[in-house]
């Protein structure tokens, strides 16, 4: 960075972009700008920075003032009073629920204190779209330690030696990927990153390639470098618009400045890096269906061995590894694979990125170092739950994990563990639910998920995944049957055990785990045709609690069906047959009178 | 399926061959010459398909099997703002279906469809990426934040021209 005595980093991840960020960096701009301040200070638009529940955030350096919900008004009081006054705009400072202290520091926020930012750390820093600030922070110094100083094999003894797993979701160890690759003659060999992000509620991919795109091209080379492969490609999802913006910037500078094309740094290796876009199928981040996508086809998986190693992109080997894994391995080559593993538990080493959503205080993208609590992770990191309500369940790994509850609070978050509860790690989605939540509900939308995505190559999954649905849509509806309860666990081995890819050997996961966590759920829906949650509409009666009701006839006017009956000022009634059960009443009560069961 | 029978000009042809042999009429690129003619068409009818086939060599059903797989290719026109309703986890434990349940009631339209005067289409797409501001929901490229059902009619009525 230059002589600027002041930066303003304005975040441009989607999150904050969809509220107005980027109208925030103009109006920042233009004030800089007419009182004469553009020598001293700079506005830059960078990568997430994680805490997207107070976006969009403004922080500045060197005071590290963290600006939360800042809207393009605050852009003339910004500059103003800190800028020129060196003041702090008191009423944009994160207030620390916890104490009611304002945080001026986002080192002090709990939301960062336990974080480690290795993939990320670059997000929320540096322009992702100027390569000079990216080798300002140690950007391709590992490609060029690589290149001159070591062998391939040396290398991917480094990555071996730091303990990586695939970040994807089944935790692979990528040292070995990247050795069978290597092993594996040919001719023509590719490196593939997925960034086929599908698991619904899971974002840190697409951050990563938003706010720190050379980090993966780095690291593509470098495992072009290792397999001894000279072609690279992103299959990216064509949803993610402003990642690819950003990733084709990259390419460019990249190409540039010689760290991509022919003869890089000088050594003779030549690799290259070509963008290929996904077009909306969840299966495709399964690898041999994101190979078969790439070559132009339906992205249906095919059966291992071969496995990509061997024969993969147009039956050539090919490594395939996710976004989040390429983004750790420039800091793995400088800081030495040792650093790496002293991080993390003893068969996860390293940290992992969590996208944090649901009923959480802060949503938010963070990256915390295996072997972390989910206690940790919800009530300090996530500041608890919304609104004070009771902590349910978290789902991990999205449509392939399963649900972890409150008795799973204090077991270390690794890939073994997750695994070991009825879990897994999956791309790192992290949803948390409150007592307002009903698992069977949230078991069907897995499902309903599944069923959509299946792509039909095998039965187990395209027939299987549509029969759990049915049977979760009848208890759902009260039509449950005593004997449903074993039938979706029965079905569910059969379809893990019987398909053909990992999208089906793990879509009954969220039905088993739910039914192991919450049986007596389930068992209120089937058996007392309840939902405890109060979720499953079909389910719900409602009823007006005589004491509060007042007469004031406003639940009446707004029955859409006429059955609510009652005289002025007397206590009203909800004819059960006659109610639709749209909650019309409840919405209008101001008396707390009607209630739902 | 009824549907209306899409009439091809010359000029679209020309400009689908174009795409084709912009990508060498290689029949592995047909994901990426389909981005590119729904860019230019909107959505991709079986007589767009048809000119495809013929521009990369390879058959229709080929065509028609990519184009029904991947979610992102649709063989409806969308409407003149096309809304999408995020039903990603996220936005779906705080509350979507009741946000996409008051659209489909305003809109008398159901997910997938577009309304008669095709003005607004509805679509469900899985995470946005924007889950601090869940529930959320695209107009165009208009992004908006916490929807709640009640909102619903105050975001159509932005587009009432």
């Amino acid at each position: 960075m230059s002589d600027y005595k002041i930066h303003l980093l304005v975040c441009g991840g989607t999150g904050c972009k969809a509220s107005e960020s980027a109208q925030v960096v103009s109006n920042l701009k233009k004030e800089i700008e007419s009182q004469g301040l553009s020598d001293f200070a700079q506005v830059v638009t960078t990568g997430c920075f994680g805490f997207c529940e107070k976006g969009p955030i403004v922080k500045i350096i060197p005071d590290n003032t963290f600006y939360t919900q800042v809207k393009p008004a605050d852009a003339k009081e910004i500059v103003d009073e800190h800028i020129v006054k060196g003041r702090k705009v008191e009423h944009l400072l994160y207030v620390d629920p916890d104490k009611n202290e304002k945080v001026s520091d986002s080192k002090g926020m709990n939301f960062y204190k336990k974080q480690i930012r290795i993939a990320l750390r670059n997000c929320g820093i540096i322009d992702p779209e100027n390569i000079g600030e990216y080798i300002a922070r140690d950007g391709y110094e590992a490609l060029g330690k690589v290149l001159t100083s070591m062998s391939p094999e040396e290398a991917i003894d480094v990555v071996k030696k730091s303990g990586i797993r695939g970040r994807g979701g089944a935790g692979f160890p990528t040292g070995l990927k990247w050795e069978l690759t290597r092993q594996t003659q040919s001719d023509v060999k590719y490196v593939v990153c997925n960034a086929d992000e599908g698991d619904p509620g899971a974002f840190m991919d697409r951050s990563i390639l938003e706010g720190d795109p050379h980090s993966v091209l780095e690291a593509m080379a470098i495992n072009g470098y290792c397999t001894g492969a000279g072609h690279g490609l992103i299959y990216i999802r064509a949803e993610y618009p402003l990642a690819i913006e950003r990733l084709k910037i990259a390419i460019k500078q990249a190409r540039e400045y010689g760290l991509l094309g022919n003869d890089i740094l000088g050594t003779g290796f030549n690799f290259d890096v070509e963008l290929r876009y996904g077009a909306g199928a969840f299966v495709c981040g399964e690898e041999t269906a994101l190979i078969h996508s790439m070559e132009g086809s339906r992205g249906e998986p095919t059966l291992k061995p071969p496995f990509p190693s061997v024969e993969g992109y147009l039956k050539k080997p090919t490594n395939v590894n996710n976004v989040e894994t390429y983004a750790n391995i420039p800091v793995i080559f400088n800081r030495g694979a040792a650093w790496f593993a002293s991080i993390g538990t003893e068969k996860s080493k390293g940290t992992k990125v969590f996208a944090l959503a649901g009923k959480v205080n802060n949503v938010g993208l963070i990256e915390v170092p295996m072997g972390i609590t989910l206690r940790e992770v919800i009530f300090e990191i996530g500041g608890g739950i919304k609104g004070g309500k009771k902590f349910k369940a978290v789902q991990t790994g999205g449509p392939s994990g399963g649900c972890l509850t409150e008795k799973h609070l204090d077991t270390p978050i690794d890939y073994d563990n997750l695994i070991a509860v009825g879990s897994m790690m999956g791309s790192g989605g992290m949803v948390v639910m409150d007592e307002d939540d009903c698992m069977v509900d949230v078991a069907k939308y897995f499902l309903d998920f599944t069923v959509e995505e299946s792509c039909g190559k095998c039965s187990p999954c395209r027939i299987g995944n549509k029969r759990l649905h049915e049977l979760l849509d009848k208890l759902t509806k009260g039509k449950g049957e005593k004997q449903d309860i074993d039938r979706l666990i029965n079905l569910s081995n059969v379809i893990k055990d019987t398909s053909l890819c990992g999208l089906g050997q793990s879509s009954p996961n969220p039905v088993l785990a739910t039914i192991s966590n919450f049986r007596d759920e389930y068992e209120a829906h089937v058996f007392d045709k309840k939902c405890p949650a109060g979720v499953c509409k079909d389910l719900m009666t409602y009823s007006i609690v005589d004491e509060n009701c007042v007469g004031c006839t406003a639940c009446a006017r707004a029955c859409p069906v006429g059955a609510i009956t009652g005289e002025r000022k007397e206590v009203h009634f909800i004819d059960a047959a006659l109610c639709i059960k749209c909650g019309a009443c409840m919405e209008k009560c101001k008396f707390n009178a009607v209630i739902v069961k | 399926m009824s549907r209306i029978k899409f009439e091809l000009r010359k000029d679209q042809i020309d400009k689908i061959n174009e795409i084709c042999q912009s990508f060498n009429n290689e029949a592995g690129e047909l994901i990426n010459v389909l981005h590119k003619v729904q860019g230019t068409f909107g959505y991709l009818p079986a007589e767009v398909q048809e000119v495809v086939a013929k521009g990369l060599n390879i058959p229709v059903a080929k065509v028609y099997g990519v184009v029904t797989f991947y979610s992102y290719f649709t063989m409806t026109p969308k409407g003149k703002h096309p809304i999408s309703i995020c039903t990603g986890t996220a936005c779906y434990v705080r509350g979507a279906e009741k946000v996409l349940e008051e659209f489909k009631k305003e809109l008398k339209a159901e997910v997938g469809e577009t309304t008669p005067d095709g003005k607004f289409s509805i679509a469900c797409l899985r995470c946005v990426g924007a889950c601090g501001l869940a529930p959320v929901v695209m107009v165009g490229d208009k992004t908006y934040g916490r929807v709640a059902p009640e909102m619903v009619k105050d975001i159509l009525a932005e587009y009432a021209d």
